[in-house]
């Protein structure tokens, strides 16, 4: 139980590890997907190029929005986005940091499908076949049409075919394009890990790190605040319902009973601090115009970040708070 | 008062991941569903597209309305909108949006079972195998001596591997693989349109009403929990009922009701203090509901007449607000029940409550 207890801690208070996680499971989801797909090669020269690229390419756009769907930070980041001034100042950089980070996680699963599509070679043997000229594999059809060619080489995918009982030239063909899958696959997958490599060594040397950290800071802070405000909602409307409700029975008594009240030191104390707690938690908000108001307010005028508070902490760990802006 | 949060957290994470949950079990079971259903297509030119496309819509249909049936949501939702005004006003914001998200979770089983199908070809294979032309597939030379119904029979038996006899004149495997291939492009092109929809709502919708959706959210979760705490309550009161009733009814047989209430009345701190705390507090779990027609009037009146949002404010401190205040021992030194005022409307003897313990 207290193992439990740490690892659901160590959760919420990171929701960053929490995205990096989900991003991976759909990683892995991609990888599962692709191996369970039947992949089916039409086989028939006008199709083949359609049917391969699209499958090539429709997935990564639905795991591309699945990725930005399933991220908490999409949300944060359009409100953030969209919301009116207000109280507090806008400052695009948190916005533009929030969306970068997002587009990042959700381009990993589409890039997966698409790396192990290369590798294993069977969409792109079904794509270019036909674009094969039988010669570079050494059999000789010269008696054949053009036509005819284009239509056998585009059965070579096809392995039930008859016409291939005398199978060494499919499968020359077959390795010959996969091996051309797999020297895209390998040059992509090197491209991108330079490009990451360069990018977290070369960054340092143009990016103002300060800034940096303030611009992580808040986009933290943001995505808290929208956690938090969604708990104290939820508590409240609990303690708010409740109340409603104890309200409700005791509205409907027939008989009016007289109390008489006990000197203080006899009153129940749990009940005492129970009440005193249930009317903090609803802070003040007992009617639905309020809770309304409130709700309205949140979203067109957030409040503003009372600076001289987080000035001390920041100035405390060596930082200048220039402004929220 | 972190562990509460963090208890807290993990209940209300839970309730949702619980919908979600039951969500999930229904498309991994759609999708087992399908794996372990044995297709049979009957390769008859006449019933070929009605098994094919039956089987292509309506276990979604079911899946759906049993969607609707796991989903206790249902019921709350049918209760809000039939209830009668009363004191509290109807927003019509609130049923919409408790209808959209129970219909968004029943949706998922339906489009998984719909995506398996379009993936795996068979039914497509099935409905439209006769609509093939068969001389991109066929020998032309065997076909031209043959009639339209004889042509659509052969054409009908292609899904079925067993039963298919003359592949000199078709290439079954072709055509099968033709047809897969329509198939699966139509799943793949579902998969995308259902995703971009569900983007375009989730991602793009703060764009529009973000300040009244943070409104019916809270309210209809609101809902939800009035409800659940509405027959929590319920229940408490029922056991406490009934626990004070037995408790009454065997003292009134014992004859002991008069130490019963020299017991009550004395103040001092005595060993029967636990005991007097209970009563207290099963006093105050009856709040004040003691009879039957009370509760039946607060049962018929939960639904014809809610309450309006607004809590009345509680100064257990003296001032004259009307509300509730903590109870004192009911019995107190007068004895017995009998001796209470009696009706009057209900606003009035309140205030008299307030009136008489600011005076103490």
């Amino acid at each position: 139980m207290d193992r439990l207890k740490l690892v659901l801690q160590y959760f919420q208070s990171n929701s960053e590890s929490i995205s990096n996680g989900i991003c991976i499971v759909l990683a892995l989801i991609s990888v599962k997907l692709y191996t369970s797909f039947d992949f089916n090669c039409p086989c028939i020269p006008q199709y083949n190029k359609l049917y391969a690229l699209g499958v090539m390419f429709v997935p990564p756009l639905i795991f591309f929005f699945l990725g930005i769907l399933v991220n908490r930070h999409t949300g944060v980041m359009m409100e953030e986005w969209l919301r009116p001034i207000g109280k507090r100042s806008k400052n695009p950089a948190i916005v533009k940091y929030m969306f970068s980070a997002m587009m990042q996680r959700a381009l990993l699963a589409p890039m997966v499908w698409i790396l192990v599509t290369l590798l294993d070679g069977k969409i792109f043997i079904c794509a270019f076949s036909m674009s094969v000229d039988p010669n570079l594999v050494h059999y000789n059809i010269l008696t054949w049409t053009q036509t005819q060619t284009l239509v056998l080489m585009a059965k070579v995918p096809c392995k039930e075919d008859m016409i291939f009982r005398n199978s060494t030239f499919r499968k020359a063909v077959s390795r010959y394009v996969r091996c051309y899958s797999q020297a895209i696959g390998w040059s992509i997958l090197l491209f991108f890990i330079l490009l990451g490599a360069l990018g977290r060594l070369i960054k340092p040397c143009f990016d103002d790190h300060a800034t940096n950290l303030q611009t992580r800071y808040w986009s933290n802070y943001l995505d808290i605040e929208q956690k938090l405000f969604d708990e104290t909602c939820v508590l409240h409307c609990r303690d708010f319902a409740r109340k409603c409700v104890v309200q409700f029975f005791e509205g409907m008594r027939e008989d009016t009973v007289l109390r008489l009240p006990l000197s203080p030191e006899v009153r129940y104390r749990g009940e005492e601090d129970m009440v005193d707690q249930e009317e903090e938690r609803l802070h003040g908000i007992t009617k639905q115009e309020q809770m309304d108001q409130l709700l309205q307010t949140w979203f067109q005028c957030k409040p503003e970040l009372d600076k001289s508070c987080s000035s001390e902490y920041l100035n405390m760990l060596g930082f200048r708070l220039a402004s929220f802006a | 008062m972190d562990k509460f949060r963090m208890m807290f957290q993990f209940l209300q994470s839970n309730q949702e991941s619980f919908m979600n949950g039951i969500c999930g079990i229904m498309a991994l079971a759609s999708a087992q569903l399908y794996s372990a259903f044995e297709f049979s297509c009957p390769c008859i030119p006449e019933y070929n597209y009605a098994y094919g496309i039956g089987l292509l819509v309506i276990p979604p249909i079911w899946f759906f309305l049993l969607g609707f049936v796991l989903n206790n949501n249902v019921s709350m939702l049918a209760e809000e909108w039939k209830r009668p005004t009363g004191e509290r006003v109807k927003d019509p914001t609130i049923l919409r949006y408790m209808f959209i998200s129970i219909t968004q979770r029943s949706l998922i089983a339906p489009m998984v079972w719909i995506s398996v199908t379009l993936m795996d070809g068979k039914s497509f294979l099935c409905a439209f195998s006769v609509n093939l032309d068969i001389r991109q597939f066929g020998n032309s030379t065997l076909i031209e001596g043959m009639t339209e119904v004889e042509i659509v029979k052969v054409l009908a038996k292609i899904p079925c591997k067993n039963i298919f006899d003359q592949p000199e004149l078709v290439s079954r495997e072709a055509a099968s693989r033709y047809i897969k291939c329509i198939s699966q492009a139509f799943g793949w092109v579902f998969l995308l349109m259902m995703t971009f929809a569900a983007f375009m709502i989730r991602a793009i919708r703060p764009c529009f009403t973000q300040a009244a959706f943070l409104k019916t959210k809270y309210w209809s979760h609101y809902v939800d929990i009035e409800r659940k705490l509405f027959d929590e309550t319920c229940k408490e009161h029922a056991k406490t009922f009934a626990k004070v009733c037995i408790q009454q009814y065997f003292e009134s047989i014992s004859g002991d009701m008069s130490s019963f209430h020299k017991h009550r009345s004395s103040k001092d701190d005595s060993d029967d203090d636990d005991d007097d705390d209970k009563k207290k507090s099963d006093e105050d779990k009856l709040l004040g509901i003691r009879d039957q027609d009370d509760m039946n009037k607060v049962l018929w009146n939960w639904h014809t007449c809610k309450p309006p949002l607004a809590l009345r404010k509680e100064q257990p401190d003296g001032e004259s607000h009307e509300g509730l205040i903590p109870n004192g021992d009911v019995h107190g030194v007068s004895g017995g029940p009998n001796g209470y005022a009696n009706g009057h409307t209900p606003d009035l003897p309140k205030r008299e409550w307030a009136v008489y313990y600011s005076k103490v």
